[in-house]
């Protein structure tokens, strides 16, 4: 394929797509060693009638007030999960399930009863994002990158997600310490003067942050999956920490790229002739990087002890 | 009957001034839900002395223990160590917690967890320099782990990971030890290691606390004993405060009359 080709067509969502799910796989580190990893998918659901309200409310899709609206939703869902567990005395599984569930059906109740129409927020929208259609037209080929006209011209979603990215490293490079030690013993992490209530929040937080910026981009089924598979094989491969950090991005890399790759024309070397969804194809690479971790990784044994606890 | 007077409510035997304990608590509450796990505790901790919480299983004491370090909020009552709340003096406390609390097959290697207990001194963004390593290193070494610095924590067996709480703790250089069942379900030799260790803790003048559980070893370990079954039992020197009496009290029916019969013939 020649610059011509590639540049306009297939750059934009790569690099997108690829930092989407860099985005995501960084706080699912954290959240799958803290059993959390469903929150990201509690996320992806209650940030729906987050933005669906934000739309509602302003009549305007702007990504401020979508954003606003989302982590609203987010933090709401966080508080409600919290009070939920302990005034139910329920485990937090079930808290979580009750909540997006919950959520997510009121949003999408809302979107059916609104006159949302002619705009671009449909439940297709929510789940798949749009990857495909984030083309960059001004693009002429490899030389565009340097041209500041045709750079103009590079679809919005591209800096947010490298914003977004950025924000999600600073996070992890500034509370890195703290995280892993309150995430392997809250305990501990507390008599140390950690604010370990607040560290999980704002960890949920930087979770909902990453979850409505790709969500917008490139839906909610690339967010679910990064959050939780990348993670989860990086663990497979390593057992140390700051490796499984590394593990968990090159999972993500190559998730996206091959994922949209095979996604746009896999169909075609196989005989059909309409590509498939990216977002689709992305998270079902994902999968399938997981379950390779999962047969060969060669650290998939579980050796600790069991978490009991004793009054 | 001196031992009797310590039985219920009453005031401690120890005689420590509040300000010099190194923990002293009062009219400490904690309840998960509507049954409080410790009810109205006073306890206070004798400076350079090793003190066992013992009681029935059930009894509060690792709870006490968290509400005292804030890890669990109480409903009521007031901590405070050396004098001070418990949040200026976090430097010179440290916690071994409950081994099965948290998950070994975490990503970490031993000296890892080890630095962990340095986070106070490396700070938010600090970087860990040699000089650290060498202290965590010198901790391991000193509980018998220096030759398992970079294993997987989860190929440690129980025991050994048991002392890597303890190394920990160590490079914390507190002046107040406060341990969650330190002995529970480690080897002998791992049994050996930790008390050694905690005695030379003493012999440098710092205080220990251990939740402890086997009754037999109470005399040969510990200095002082707090018994609580809820509220507290009874509190001093184990000389006057670890006696079939206040046993009774704390375990009632729990433990059997023969069992009390051999522990007081064991300490007379």
């Amino acid at each position: 394929m020649t610059g011509e080709e590639f540049v306009p067509l297939s750059l934009t969502p790569i690099l997108i797509g690829s930092c989407a799910a860099v985005a995501c796989a960084l706080p699912g580190n954290f959240l799958v060693l803290r059993r959390q990893a469903l929150i990201g998918d509690a996320i992806s659901h209650v940030v729906l009638p987050g933005i669906v309200f934000a739309f509602l409310a302003t009549g305007v899709i702007a990504t401020a007030t979508m954003m606003a609206g989302a982590a609203a939703a987010a933090i709401l869902a966080v508080v409600l999960i919290e009070a939920i567990r302990r005034l139910g005395g329920i485990e937090p599984g079930a808290a979580m399930g009750v909540v997006f569930t919950t959520m997510f059906a009121g949003g999408v109740l809302m979107l059916e009863l609104s006159d949302t129409s002619g705009v671009h927020l449909d439940v297709q929208h929510a789940l798949y994002g749009n990857l495909e259609s984030l083309i960059w037209l001004d693009a002429l080929g490899w030389e565009s990158l340097v041209d500041p006209v045709a750079l103009a011209g590079l679809p919005p979603e591209l800096p947010r997600m490298a914003l977004t990215l950025v924000v999600m490293t600073a996070f992890l490079w500034l509370f890195w310490r703290p995280l892993k030690i309150a995430t392997f013993d809250e305990g501990f992490a507390r008599t140390m003067g950690i604010r370990t209530t607040a560290l999980g929040f704002g960890l949920v937080v930087a979770a909902a942050v990453a979850a409505v910026a790709a969500f917008d981009a490139v839906g909610s089924i690339i967010v679910i999956a990064m959050f939780i598979c990348p993670p989860a094989a990086a663990r497979l491969m390593t057992d140390r920490l700051e490796a499984q950090i590394g593990w968990s991005v090159v999972f993500a890399i190559v998730s996206a790229v091959l994922g949209y790759v095979l996604a746009g024309y896999g169909p075609l070397w196989l005989g059909g002739r309409d590509s498939v969804s990216a977002a689709g194809m992305i998270a079902t690479v994902s999968g399938v990087l997981l379950a390779g971790a999962a047969i060969w990784g060669p650290c998939r044994t579980r050796s600790g002890a069991p978490s009991t606890t004793t009054v | 009957m001196l031992e009797l007077a310590t039985i219920g409510g009453t005031a401690p035997q120890t005689g420590t001034a509040l300000a010099d304990s190194p923990l002293a608590i009062r009219g400490l509450t904690v309840s998960y839900g509507e049954k409080p796990a410790v009810f109205s505790v006073d306890m206070t901790v004798e400076p350079g002395r090793m003190t066992a919480i013992i009681g029935p299983n059930g009894a509060g004491k690792s709870t006490l223990l968290k509400a005292a370090l804030g890890i669990i909020r109480p409903l009521s009552g007031q901590v405070q160590v050396f004098g001070q709340p418990m949040a200026a003096q976090r430097s010179r406390i440290a916690y071994v917690p409950q081994r099965a609390s948290v998950d070994w097959d975490f990503p970490t290697s031993v000296i890892d967890v080890v630095l962990m207990g340095l986070y106070r001194q490396v700070g938010l963004l600090g970087r860990i320099r040699g000089t650290h390593r060498a202290r965590a290193r010198a901790c391991l070494d000193r509980v018998g782990m220096g030759d398992f610095a970079n294993r997987q924590i989860g190929q440690l067996s129980g025991g050994q990971q048991q002392r890597v709480f303890l190394a920990r703790a160590l490079a914390q250089e507190a002046d107040l030890y406060l341990l969650d069942e330190p002995f529970a379900g480690v080897d002998a030799a791992t049994e050996k290691a930790i008390i050694a260790v905690l005695q030379s803790l003493r012999a440098e003048g710092r205080t220990v606390v251990a939740v402890h559980h086997d009754l037999a070893t109470v005399p040969d370990y510990f200095d002082n004993v707090f018994l609580i079954n809820t509220r507290r039992v009874a509190e001093g020197p184990v000389s006057t405060a670890f006696t079939a009496d206040t046993l009774q009290a704390a375990y009632g029916g729990r433990l059997a009359t023969a069992q009390v019969d051999q522990l007081s013939r064991a300490l007379v």
